[in-house]
């Protein structure tokens, strides 16, 4: 692993999230291994790496989807392990994920959509939510979460029902696949907000856009750590060495099944 | 129970303040339990002659010539006892050029053995409009039989749009049977949106047939089922005119022990005529669950959620009669 500069001031800096030598197989395959971070509460992260490094593998273990629950290791919230919680429990601990391609409801209304994840229900909250990631409530509450919004306009919805779930950490996938540039900035603007609230993020990108955003930078290549510290050091990294990858071989390695550990 | 005090009954199991009902004049009401007319409020135009059965009510209503009423015709039908019959037999006639609609409430909240048949014979005529929106409101017991049967005839130009709700309660047993026949250019929705759970059985069958050139019409079915519920739905639709279009459109979601079945026939007798079809069956997305679950819901939480909105779809986005009715279209926020 290159370097560690970057990291906060571990006297100010607390913890909230920890990856303990996480190993994680699919299929036979090695996708996370033995993968370790600390994340720091209130803090903007970002996962960056090239397609396959384990970036969304990462997420979706700490948020405890199916399919992703049984790996060695451990993943410490606020100094707990939340290793054998639901995902419902994690998120009433506070933690939350915004999906890469987020879902789709027919016939459930943007306003029951985000009134369901709501901290405070009342209707002047879920509309500021709405107007808050740029969107016009009287234009979209009424409206079906489906497929006759744009993927910008649900990226931007789920934006919405993140912010007035008040989380104390949010997994943002690829928070800038498949919009435009105005959703785009929609979507720093809440950045900010959430970091205003309080809220630890962890983006998972392969942008250097997105990485921009962040704080701290984590550098995922084949499922391990390959580097962390600023944005302008991991974003220097990532172009010099990234693009094309330097480490073919153990991807290689990783493709013939062989233990890269 | 006195009348008043079973018209009371009977709204309150629906939600509905009589009174703020009462109070607008303008707003026609037909209130029937049992085999008795409780209630009948008419406005201009509107014309109801109500015979009474040993085990139910017979009716006629008929919306005069030209006539467009402006506001939805509220009846209520329904009974409060735990036992009995209500058979209705009513003969709607919406005349030429007429245009109205109708939102029925169906209230049985204490059923443990009704049986409710409806025998509906309904002729819209040229160029006239007609919506029937019937939602049901069923008890905890899942004891209700009911056989909603209608029998739709929608003359050159006419417009008729149904749309059958029971995801309030448990269903029991239904039988819905619709035959449907649209000539020229008429245009017909047919929607049927039911939630079942416990043992409860629903047999749907509706047949469309599009006879003139140029019609147009829908059938669409939502089912949600749990527990040991079983469905089965057959749509039938029938093209046999030039440029004829029509959809069949089926979902199903199963959980638990559920069983469901959809079969969807198409039938198209003219070149120029063009009928498709849809039918998915299935459980309920797990990207749609775990969205809702990382936002704090329980599996069981969000599972309902997505089958309120799958069942309330039909209602949100639909605008029966080119929205002169929106005020039957849920508010914001209810799906």
């Amino acid at each position: 692993m290159v370097g560690d500069a970057g990291s906060p001031d571990r006297v100010r800096a607390m913890t909230i999230l920890e990856l303990k030598n996480v190993t994680l197989c699919l299929d036979g395959k090695r996708i996370l291994n033995d993968l370790s971070i600390e994340f720091w509460q209130g803090h903007i992260h970002a996962l960056i790496g090239p397609n396959g490094a384990g970036k969304s593998t990462t997420a979706n273990v700490i948020m405890g989807l199916s399919g992703y629950t049984d790996f060695e290791g451990d993943v410490l919230y606020q100094g707990q392990s939340i290793k054998g919680l639901s995902i419902d429990q994690r998120a009433r601990l506070g933690i939350t994920l915004a999906w890469q391609e987020p879902a789709r409801y027919e016939g459930l209304s943007v306003y029951s959509f985000i009134k369901a994840a709501a901290r405070n229900r009342s209707d002047s909250k879920i509309r500021e939510a709405l107007r808050q990631v740029g969107l016009e409530p009287e234009k979209y509450l009424a409206r079906a979460v489906d497929r006759t919004l744009s993927g910008g306009e649900r990226k931007r919805i789920e934006l919405a029902s993140i912010l007035a779930m008040e989380p104390k950490l949010v997994l943002l996938d690829e928070p800038d696949s498949g919009i435009d540039v105005e959703a785009l900035e929609r979507i720093f603007d809440a950045l900010k907000l959430l970091k205003q609230q309080g809220t630890t993020v962890i983006m998972i990108t392969h942008s250097l856009a997105v990485l921009r955003h962040a704080e701290h930078a984590f550098l995922l290549c084949c499922g391990r750590l390959v580097s962390k510290g600023s944005v302008e050091k991991i974003a220097h990294y990532f172009q010099q060495r990234c693009i094309p990858c330097d480490h073919q071989e153990l991807k290689l390695r990783e493709a013939e099944g062989l233990n890269v550990g | 129970m006195s009348d008043n005090a079973l018209l009371q009954a009977m709204y309150q199991s629906i939600g509905i303040n009589p009174h703020d009902l009462w109070a607008q004049l303008d707003v026609a009401r037909i209130e029937i339990h049992a085999n008795r007319v409780l209630g009948v409020h008419l406005v201009q135009g509107l014309e109801v002659d109500a015979r009474q059965l040993d085990d139910g009510i017979e009716a006629r209503i008929l919306v005069a010539k030209g006539v467009r009423i402006a506001k939805p015709i509220q009846v209520c039908f329904g009974m409060i006892p735990e036992n009995g019959v209500q058979r209705v037999i009513l003969d709607i006639v919406v005349e030429n050029e007429a245009r109205a609609g109708v939102v029925a409430h169906c209230t049985f909240p204490n059923a443990r053995n009704i049986r409710h048949e409806m025998d509906a014979r309904l002729t819209i005529g040229r160029h006239a409009e007609y919506a029937y929106i019937e939602r049901h409101v069923h008890g905890a017991e899942g004891g209700v039989v009911v056989i909603p049967r209608s029998k739709v005839h929608v003359l050159e130009g006419g417009r008729y749009h149904t749309d059958f709700e029971l995801i309030r309660g448990r269903v029991g047993q239904i039988e819905i049977d619709v035959e449907l026949t649209g000539e020229a250019h008429s245009a017909s929705e047919v929607a049927a949106r039911v939630s079942g759970s416990g043992n409860d059985r629903i047999n749907i069958k509706e047949v469309a047939h599009l006879a003139g050139p140029y019609a147009r019409g829908v059938l669409q079915t939502s089912v949600a089922l749990r527990d040991h519920a079983q469905a089965v739905v057959y749509n039938t639709l029938r093209a046999s005119a030039p440029h004829a279009r029509g959809h069949v459109d089926c979902k199903e979601i199963v959980q638990g022990n559920a069983v469901a079945k959809a079969v969807p026939v198409v039938e198209v007798t003219h070149p120029k005529a063009h009928v498709t079809h849809e039918a998915a069956i299935g459980s309920v997305d797990s990207r749609q669950l775990e969205t809702l679950m990382s936002r704090g819901l329980t599996e069981d939480e969000a599972v309902d959620l997505i089958i309120q909105g799958l069942l309330l779809k039909g209602r949100s986005d639909r605008r029966p009669l080119g929205g002169a009715y929106q005020s039957e279209v849920l508010p914001a926020g209810t799906a």
